[in-house]
């Protein structure tokens, strides 16, 4: 159906109003990281002093997000993958509801998870102080993204028949899943895998509730240098953000597409 | 089959483990705390019963159903459109709208303010225009911009996939039968995307109940639930009351996720 000339127009209009209320903000904070003085505008020069600054004040933040998002990728993927494997093998009533108490935590805001954890383990002073207990929140918030990714893979390649025709040639049931279950769910282990990283990089909700002064993350530095740094380096270091995620969603929405195409 | 079996159970004990104890006993302790206060049991209803609890639940729904509404409303414009037209530039069009996914609710907050916050573009723009100074990000007006900010792109992921996959024929069939545009819209395309529209409205109306990195960066004087939460734990020191809260709170967003999704569930079933 061809659409009205005004609802062409009207539609038109929207979609470039909308496109310019999320990019128009993001293009303003990339130049302040680079502008000697935003308040004076662009006229006052470029520099890249405000990134070395944000690289001298907060590079521990930076490093200590990337670590945690590998180790909470290392459990996940530990955790989740045989268990997607456990769980989509023989569907029932039991699985649909681990599944469904192992979702939980995504439909739970981050601040209800985070004051369980403080008020379950926050005596455990060790633990308290560790990054450990951050990776804790990051895990218990992203498995279910890797555990439903695994599960969906699973489920359309018909994996069942594969592992029956494996045993008939006598494969013994670790086998299977090291030789057969896993390389043919690669296309939803990888496209977990992203999704648990970009999440466990910007995670705030949580985050900013169980860090100590010692364990500070990017978005907990970010949350830092809104409240009390000058515009320009807030800019800077939302760009050394955008630096790291941008590359990962550009990656998972490109992958989403090829993996859901396999899976038509 | 048997030995198969064994090796399911094993594989899904780290998952029992970890989800019984970062998950299920933090959760038991988190409604204990929420009934050892100096008020006892009541405390589990002191979102209702406190009226400046009350106040601040009431404004959250009301912001979220707002946030809501706009939402949806922008992005079935912006899908059906990008769905039934074919230009230059709309893949770019399409990454640039569905950018800001990964934005956590802090970068929003910031997005906010570099829009509408004291050295805003719509600060500046409107003191060269000669119409006053609008500063709106540390208000409510604020939050509500940076809540759609956040859901826009999810909103528009879901219901693009929605109208692609309608059929065209359908529209097309009941505007030959004699039906208005404004019918074909009302009768047709929008039940067929009905059920997208039900799961990414209750995505973004839970979203908008928890979020609390966006309230966060705008400002604490905001009274959202999330804000309470946070205030009453960490300067007030009030457990019982921060517990409480925020078990109702993930009560809610609980319920609108589980209600919609079986709408949704039902919805797709009948289509299918």
């Amino acid at each position: 159906m061809k659409p009205h000339r005004l609802t062409f127009a009207f539609q038109l209009t929207v979609t470039l109003l909308a496109c310019a209320f999320l990019m128009v903000p993001a293009g303003a904070s990339i130049l302040a990281g680079f502008t000697v003085n935003y308040f004076r505008g662009v006229s006052s020069g470029l520099t890249l002093k405000w990134i070395g600054e944000v690289l001298a004040l907060y590079s521990d933040t930076i490093a200590l997000s990337i670590a945690i998002a590998l180790g909470t990728l290392g459990v996940t993927l530990l955790i989740g993958v045989p268990a997607a494997w456990a769980l989509a093998r023989r569907p029932s009533r039991l699985t649909r509801l681990v599944e469904e108490v192992v979702t939980l935590p995504v439909a739970i805001p981050g601040l209800a998870l985070a004051l369980a954890l403080i008020l379950a383990y926050g005596g455990i002073r060790e633990f308290r102080m560790s990054p450990l207990f951050i990776l804790t929140g990051h895990v218990l918030y992203t498995l279910p993204f890797m555990l439903r990714a695994v599960m969906a893979v699973l489920a359309a390649v018909d994996v069942r028949t594969l592992e029956e025709g494996a045993a008939s040639l006598g494969a013994s049931p670790l086998q299977r899943f090291f030789h057969v279950v896993v390389p043919n769910a690669r296309g939803g282990i990888l496209a977990g895998a992203l999704m648990v990283v970009t999440l466990s990089i910007g995670e705030f909700n949580l985050t900013w509730m169980l860090h100590t002064p010692l364990t500070k993350t990017l978005p907990v530095g970010l949350a830092d240098s809104y409240a009390s740094m000058r515009l320009e380096i807030a800019s800077a270091y939302t760009l050394v953000f955008f630096v790291m995620i941008v590359p990962l969603l550009v990656a998972l929405q490109l992958f989403g597409r090829t993996v859901q195409g396999a899976a038509r | 089959m048997h030995s198969a079996d064994r090796l399911a159970r094993l594989f899904l004990l780290p998952l029992f483990l970890f989800v019984a104890a970062f998950f299920l006993l933090p959760m038991v302790r988190l409604v204990g705390v929420a009934g050892s206060g100096p008020n006892g049991l009541a405390e589990y209803l002191a979102i209702l019963t406190n009226p400046r609890h009350l106040a601040t639940l009431l404004a959250t729904l009301a912001l979220s159903a707002a946030v809501t509404a706009a939402t949806l409303a922008i992005g079935t414009v912006v899908a059906l459109f990008l769905a039934r037209n074919r230009f230059v530039g709309r893949p770019l069009l399409v990454s640039l709208l569905t950018l800001p996914l990964a934005f956590p609710g802090v970068v929003v907050g910031f997005m906010v303010i570099l829009l509408a916050g004291r050295q805003g573009l719509l600060s500046s723009l409107s003191m060269g225009l000669g119409m006053g100074r609008w500063v709106f990000a540390y208000s409510m007006a604020g939050l509500f911009a940076g809540y759609v900010y956040f859901s826009l792109p999810r909103v528009l992921v879901t219901l693009m996939a929605a109208v692609e996959k309608l059929d065209p024929a359908l529209e097309e069939a009941a505007r030959s039968l004699g039906a208005s545009r404004a019918q074909v819209m009302r009768d047709v395309t929008l039940p067929g995307i009905a059920p997208a529209l039900m799961a990414s409205g209750a995505i973004a109306f839970a979203t908008a109940m928890g979020a609390f990195g966006t309230a966060f960066t705008l400002a604490t004087r905001i009274d959202v639930l999330a804000m309470t939460i946070y205030t009453e734990f960490t300067l007030n020191a009030n457990f019982a009351t921060a517990a409480a809260l925020s078990i109702a709170l993930g009560l809610i967003t609980w319920m609108v996720l589980a209600l919609t999704r079986n709408f949704a569930g039902s919805g797709v079933a009948a289509a299918g």
